[in-house]
């Protein structure tokens, strides 16, 4: 088992449970941090929590019992201005890409540039540094609709680490994508964490996991039932 | 030095953001066409609406001038009336708080207006030669502020003719008794009438406001998935907001814009025909002359329509 203490980690997970209203527990007392830095990656089948874990690290959801730290910080104690805030410092990548359809791959990455305040001269030089780095080459005036799955997932990715976050959450990310694509989407990330990036991965991909050879929390009934360093895919 | 530095970026960042949300409302405009064009025609039709109300309000009015125009209440005198006499009463009756206007009828006019009224009929005419002397008297027409005043300026003038009554009336009749039934009739419906208009009036209005409230909704629900995003990407909610609201802006300025142009055909067609079925009122002179305050309240209830419709709406994808 990893353990850190509370002050070092970037989150701390203590005690968390939740309930929904149809008194299903989708999480059950669950305790964990990852370390700044880190590459981690959740697994488990669908509806073992680990959708429910990453809303709770956005402060969309709140735990009914526990609490959540980012940087020694309860997320659930703070208003909507620092929630705002928060989501500013973390980059989150979705299975099904969630990017705006009426802007340009361009447009997408800038927004959530514009939308931390930065100034039209950043935008300017950053945008296309991100997209080299995402590889997506000459679509980056092509609207969502006209990608493929391949490249939505890029400019996701392009947008979510546009403004350096601290944490990247990806969100099964691969899970729309066949093998070719999730390998290189891995590969993004594994460069995106070297540059110093927390990165959390969930997945119910035993290949991805297997080439990571990095931590693995394993997660079963909303319990985390293993939790290894350079883990693999045990279900 | 410090501080006004952080004040002079503040400002710099708000013109900035100012200038984004304004962009990416336009951006939008004219990505979402369809959409757009959508809410621009409906709103379009609540601007009708609100237009046509201020139209028939103006015909409304002017008919019922005419019609209060038309009701008045004379009062004859006797044949041997000394003028003197008469004129007293007229001015005491125009310093009547109620009468609007006061006219005098000398019975050689009455003889005149008579003789041109049977000019064709020569049976009266022939008679009326064989007088010696003129027959009829002269009369003073009142006419009343409010159809509703006719009943006290009736007794002002019974009490005067009771008053005199003791030594000499000039009055020989008053015709307020036979026009009664008539005046108090018209009296309500023109009450009812105003009632009634105003009822639909803001029954129409409201319904169509409904409509483009919930057209605006739908629109701005296709984006709820989008608005989700922009908040987990970390924009503010008035960030967020903005490119709606400027949205919601144009829809209620291109919407002003068509009806102001499409009143102009319409009231012209329409002028000839109010002019002659009302009387009174030609609708594209009253769209003329009062162009300004028409645009002002035509263009004032789209662009508020649109704002308040688009930040309702908004508001709704934004709790968190």
């Amino acid at each position: 088992m990893v353990n850190f203490e509370k002050e070092d980690a970037m989150i701390y997970f203590d005690k968390v449970s939740k309930k929904y209203n149809d008194n299903t527990m989708a999480l059950d007392q669950v305790s964990f941090s990852v370390a700044p830095g880190e590459f981690v990656s959740i697994v488990g089948h669908s509806g073992a929590g680990k959708t429910t874990l990453v809303k709770m690290l956005l402060a969309e959801e709140r735990p009914t019992e526990g609490a959540v730290f980012f940087e020694s910080v309860d997320i659930h104690t703070l208003n909507k201005r620092s929630v705002t805030d928060l989501r500013r410092r973390i980059g989150i990548v979705f299975q099904d890409f969630r990017l705006l359809p009426n802007k340009t791959a361009y447009e997408n990455i800038a927004f959530a540039m514009e939308a931390a305040g930065r100034t039209d001269a950043e935008i300017a030089s950053d945008v296309p540094q991100v997209l080299e780095l995402v590889d997506l080459g000459e679509k980056v005036w092509n609207f969502p609709h006209q990608l493929s799955g391949g490249e939505r997932q890029r400019v996701a990715i392009a947008r979510a680490i546009i403004n350096q976050p601290d944490l990247l959450i990806a969100d099964e990310p691969t899970g729309n994508l066949d093998p070719i694509n999730t390998f290189e989407i891995i590969q993004i990330l594994q460069k995106i964490n070297d540059m110093g990036t927390t990165v959390v991965l969930t997945t119910h991909n035993k290949g991805v996991i297997d080439s990571l050879e990095k931590r693995v929390i394993t997660m079963e009934g909303g319990k985390i039932i293993r939790d290894d360093e350079k883990g693999r895919y045990v279900l | 030095m410090r501080k006004a530095d952080t004040c002079y970026s503040n400002i710099i960042m708000f013109l900035t953001n100012t200038r984004r949300v304004i962009r990416a409302g336009f951006i939008s405009f004219w990505r979402n066409r369809v959409i757009s064009l959508a809410s621009v025609l409906i709103m379009t039709v609540t601007l009708f609406v609100i237009g046509f109300v201020i139209f028939l309000g103006a015909l409304f009015q002017s008919s019922l001038e005419q019609i209060r125009g038309k009701v008045d209440v004379n009062v004859y005198f006797v044949t041997d009336a000394p003028e003197e006499d008469i004129f007293v009463l007229r001015d005491s009756l125009s310093e009547l708080p109620e009468v609007a206007s006061v006219s005098y009828t000398s019975r050689e006019e009455a003889l005149a207006n008579f003789r041109e009224r049977h000019k064709d009929d020569y049976l009266t005419i022939q008679a009326l030669d064989e007088l010696d002397d003129n027959p009829l008297g002269a009369s003073v027409g009142i006419k009343a502020k409010e159809t509703a005043q006719y009943e006290s300026i009736a007794k002002f003038l019974e009490e005067q003719s009771a008053l005199a009554k003791g030594k000499y009336s000039i009055i020989d009749k008053i015709n307020y008794e036979q026009n009664k039934v008539a005046i108090n009739r018209l009296t309500k419906i023109l009450a009812g009438a105003e009632k009634i208009g105003f009822a639909v009036t803001v029954f129409l209005v409201l319904i169509s406001i409904i409509i483009t409230f919930n057209t605006i909704r739908l629109a701005i629900y296709t984006s709820r998935d989008e608005i989700a995003v922009m908040r987990l990407v970390g924009a503010g909610n008035k960030y967020i907001q903005g490119p709606f609201v400027v949205e919601g802006i144009m829809y209620g300025l291109f919407s002003a814009a068509i009806t102001l142009i499409l009143f102009y055909p319409i009231t012209l067609w329409l002028g000839d025909v109010t002019d002659n079925f009302f009387g009174g009122i030609n609708l594209f002179e009253y769209y003329v002359s009062n162009f300004t305050q028409i645009l002002l309240i035509i263009t004032l209830s789209g662009v508020v329509l649109g704002t308040i419709s688009s930040m309702l709406a908004v508001r709704k994808y934004l709790r968190v």
